[in-house]
């Protein structure tokens, strides 16, 4: 049992991506989306966007609120490619907002100190899904299997958000979540964190103004970070965690 | 005629379905479709009519093939006898239209609220208040988990009734996930927004619910896709099966606290979802399914990077089953835990995987085939005895024949696009059940049309659906150490449930 155990090991090889900062993904992930200057018809694109993330003059794609299905690239190719740059965090919401190709970054002057001095090298999070689908749940469960590890930073996820430095929100917070997101968000000591994961969370994605939500808990507190996507791809949300508390480099 | 009997993704004309009385219609289902022995519900649900209620029922029969719908139309004040007190299998279902309509049912052993929706009947009811069973006794204990959960899970709330370490009952309660979702599918009114609420229903089941709503509306608009993309969807559709599976084995193994399962299988399911990304730009698969079209036709290319990757995957995914199905570790914590005998699983109608692992031969892949399922004959995969283990080594099972499946289906396309025909309008007036096997078992998709073509009802089912109780029930007399295990070993769907 114990030399089958060794050549299963074997087998495995290295499995870990050694810099998750710089790795390309495979195949034709659609991350940030660049847009060019090329004329177009942009309300038809404006009316095609399932949840209203694209608005013009000049075109605009809000990642906040854009589902990534591409069918605004496939509609109008020459105006907007979607590109493999799984960095889509940002701490300030209008980042979000893509209009042409710069980089989304988290705004370093705009962190809290306390959150570098802090969490630059410790960061204990609590998962907190409030009506998420489950796609988002299960990437932030891979953010820690042996592929992206994200538990080599110090970061990882606690069972108990009395053990937790902050919270991450996943799915468009439905009103029969309300409460325990609030109750499991007091429980958090402070200082603390908080990371909305997912289009669901950040906007309601396709589920805004659903009378089933109530986000009012998002009127109440401050967001440190948001991570887009439909679900967040591990590398977009180890990224943008590393780009937040380690700040600048 | 007291039903019309259908095939799943027929359209039909709504008037077609026979209206009975309730007498007649509870008649009709208990005495005739019922007794046999191949039937079960696969839908039963109210839809608002002018005078009242409709209630529609679709009753599959897995041998014949076909489905019998009928329906009858009730006032909200009424109180029904209900069907569940001869049917277990109905309970859900009943609850269901009770909190949505307020009609009572009379025998109905726990009359409970389903998911506390935003349309509920009674809106003074809070999901904080849920009636939970309670006994009376110094020595027994309650133990309340959820609705957030130790892990990354979906919310829900387990309370448990136990006699030390022993679990008596347990209760599962739900609606945490609730989101509105079939009325947003009448709200939505772009068949893209449609298309992406479908892979929202459950995000760990996209290609099941996408392909569901698409052969429901292709249905609708009398549309036909090509070989080809038939052959892509069901492609699609075993893919998500051999990555989900994949993943809850290492889930099963963390349970259980084996490391070397839970990290291979954690690592051999990224291959797999990483396959989605290279064909689809998206790990999930979002945005893969569309009605009347696809935006990624597959490509000699693409089936050749599945065929290495599968090449590299299958090795090292058998070494380690092996290892892990022969270790006696693991054995002693999955053999003869939770046990859902297969009376029971066919009494409380439970469905797919976790139905199959309690030796009911139910698939819908094999009993009501659609697209490229109709060209083969799929056997059904069982396992004798419902326990932990069987539901493991079901996942092991299904992942070797998928990728058998799947090898084949490479052998019959011919990667020709799919021709480009528009969808056209959805005809008036129509009713469609659209059934597909996704990974967790059965999924039922009915829709229904207005004068002008447009969606008038939706309903959605999950398999998670039929199964919660199922779970329930498994882990009765079990050490409640041994639920987190039992859980995994189901691995249902709360924001399938919860719509």
């Amino acid at each position: 049992m114990f030399i089958n155990n060794l050549k299963i090991l074997f087998h495995q090889g290295k499995q870990f991506i050694p810099d998750v900062t710089t790795t390309e993904v495979p195949g034709v992930f659609r991350g940030r989306p660049v847009i060019t200057d090329v004329a177009c018809n942009e309300q038809q694109l404006i009316d095609l966007c399932p949840t209203g993330a694209i608005s013009g003059n000049p075109l605009r794609i809000d990642l906040g609120r854009c589902t990534f299905c591409g069918e605004c690239a496939f509609a109008c190719p020459e105006k907007i490619r979607f590109t493999k740059d799984y960095k889509l965090s940002s701490n300030i919401r209008e980042r979000l907002v893509v209009s042409g190709d710069q980089p989304i970054e988290v705004d370093a002057d705009k962190v809290r100190a306390e959150i570098h001095k802090l969490f630059g090298r410790s960061l204990k999070l609590r998962e907190v899904s409030a009506a998420g689908d489950n796609s988002c749940e299960w990437e932030l469960n891979a953010t820690s299997n042996v592929n992206f590890d994200m538990g080599r930073f110090g970061i990882d996820f606690v069972a108990s958000p009395r053990h937790a430095d902050g919270i991450v929100v996943t799915g468009p917070i439905s009103e029969n979540m309300a409460e325990a997101l609030e109750i499991c968000y007091q429980a958090t000591p402070d200082p603390k964190i908080l990371i909305l994961a997912g289009t669901d969370a950040i906007s309601g994605g396709i589920f805004a103004n659903s009378p089933a939500l109530n986000r009012s808990f998002l009127d109440k507190y401050k967001v440190d970070l948001y991570v887009p996507g439909n679900p967040v791809h591990p590398l977009a949300f180890v990224n943008g965690v590393l780009s937040l508390v380690r700040g600048k480099k | 005629m007291d039903y019309i009997t259908i095939k799943n993704n027929q359209r039909i004309a709504f008037a077609e379905i026979p209206v009975l009385d309730y007498d007649t219609f509870y008649k009709t289902l208990t005495d005739n479709l019922l007794n046999q022995s191949d039937a079960h519900c696969v839908n039963y649900y109210g839809v608002q009519a002018d005078k009242g209620v409709q209630l529609i029922c679709c009753i599959a029969h897995d041998k014949a093939q076909n489905i019998s719908v009928l329906s009858t139309i009730v006032s909200k004040s009424d109180t029904l006898q209900s069907i569940t007190a001869t049917y277990p299998a109905f309970h859900l279902f009943e609850r269901e239209i009770h909190e949505n309509f307020g009609i009572g049912f009379s025998g109905h052993p726990w009359l409970k609220p389903v998911r506390y929706p935003h349309k509920a009947a009674d809106r003074s009811a809070t999901i904080a208040d849920y009636p939970f069973y309670k006994i009376d006794s110094e020595e027994l204990h309650e133990v309340g988990v959820g609705p957030i959960h130790a892990g990354i899970i979906e919310p829900g709330h387990f309370r448990f009734i136990c006699n030390g370490e022993q679990i008596l009952h347990l209760e599962i309660q739900l609606g945490y996930q609730h989101r509105g979702i079939e009325t947003l599918f009448l709200q939505k009114n772009n068949l893209l927004q449609r298309a992406t609420l479908a892979e929202n229903i459950a995000g760990d089941t996209v290609i099941g619910h996408s392909t569901a709503f698409a052969n429901a509306w292709e249905s609708l608009c009398g549309f036909t896709p090509d070989r080809q993309l038939q052959i892509e969807r069901a492609f699609a559709l075993e893919n998500e099966r051999i990555a989900i599976h994949t993943g809850d084995l290492s889930g099963i193994c963390t349970d259980i606290a084996y490391q070397l399962g839970n990290s291979v299988f954690g690592r051999l399911r990224t291959p797999v979802i990483n396959y989605f990304q290279r064909w689809a730009g998206n790990r999930f698969a979002k945005g893969l399914i569309r009605p009347g079209k696809t935006n990624f036709g597959l490509t000699a290319d693409l089936t050749k990077q599945w065929l290495e990757m599968i090449a590299a995957y299958r090795p090292d995914f058998v070494e380690m089953a092996n290892q892990t199905f022969d270790l006696p570790s693991v054995l002693s914590r999955i053999e003869r835990t939770g046990i859902v005998e297969p009376e029971t699983a066919q009494r409380i109608g439970m469905v797919g995987m976790a139905a199959r692992a309690s030796n009911v031969a139910r698939d819908i892949r094999a009993s009501h085939p659609w697209g490229y399922y109709t060209s083969i004959q799929y056997q059904p995969v069982t396992e004798p005895v419902g326990d932990v283990y069987c539901r493991a080594r079901i996942r092991h099972d299904e992942i070797l024949r998928s990728i058998d499946m799947m090898t084949e289906m490479i052998d019959s396309m011919d990667y020709k696009p799919q021709t480009a025909t528009p969808l056209t309008k959805a005809a008036a007036d129509s009713f469609v059940v659209s059934l597909v096997e996704g990974w967790r078992g059965e999924i039922c998709h009915c829709a229904i049309t207005d004068a002008n073509g447009e969606l008038k009802h939706y309903k959605i089912k999950d398999p998670s659906f039929h199964n919660w109780l199922g779970l329930a029930l498994a882990v009765r007399n079990n050490e409640i150490s041994d639920f987190p295990i039992c859980n995994k070993s189901f691995d249902l769907s709360y924001s399938g449930h919860d719509l």
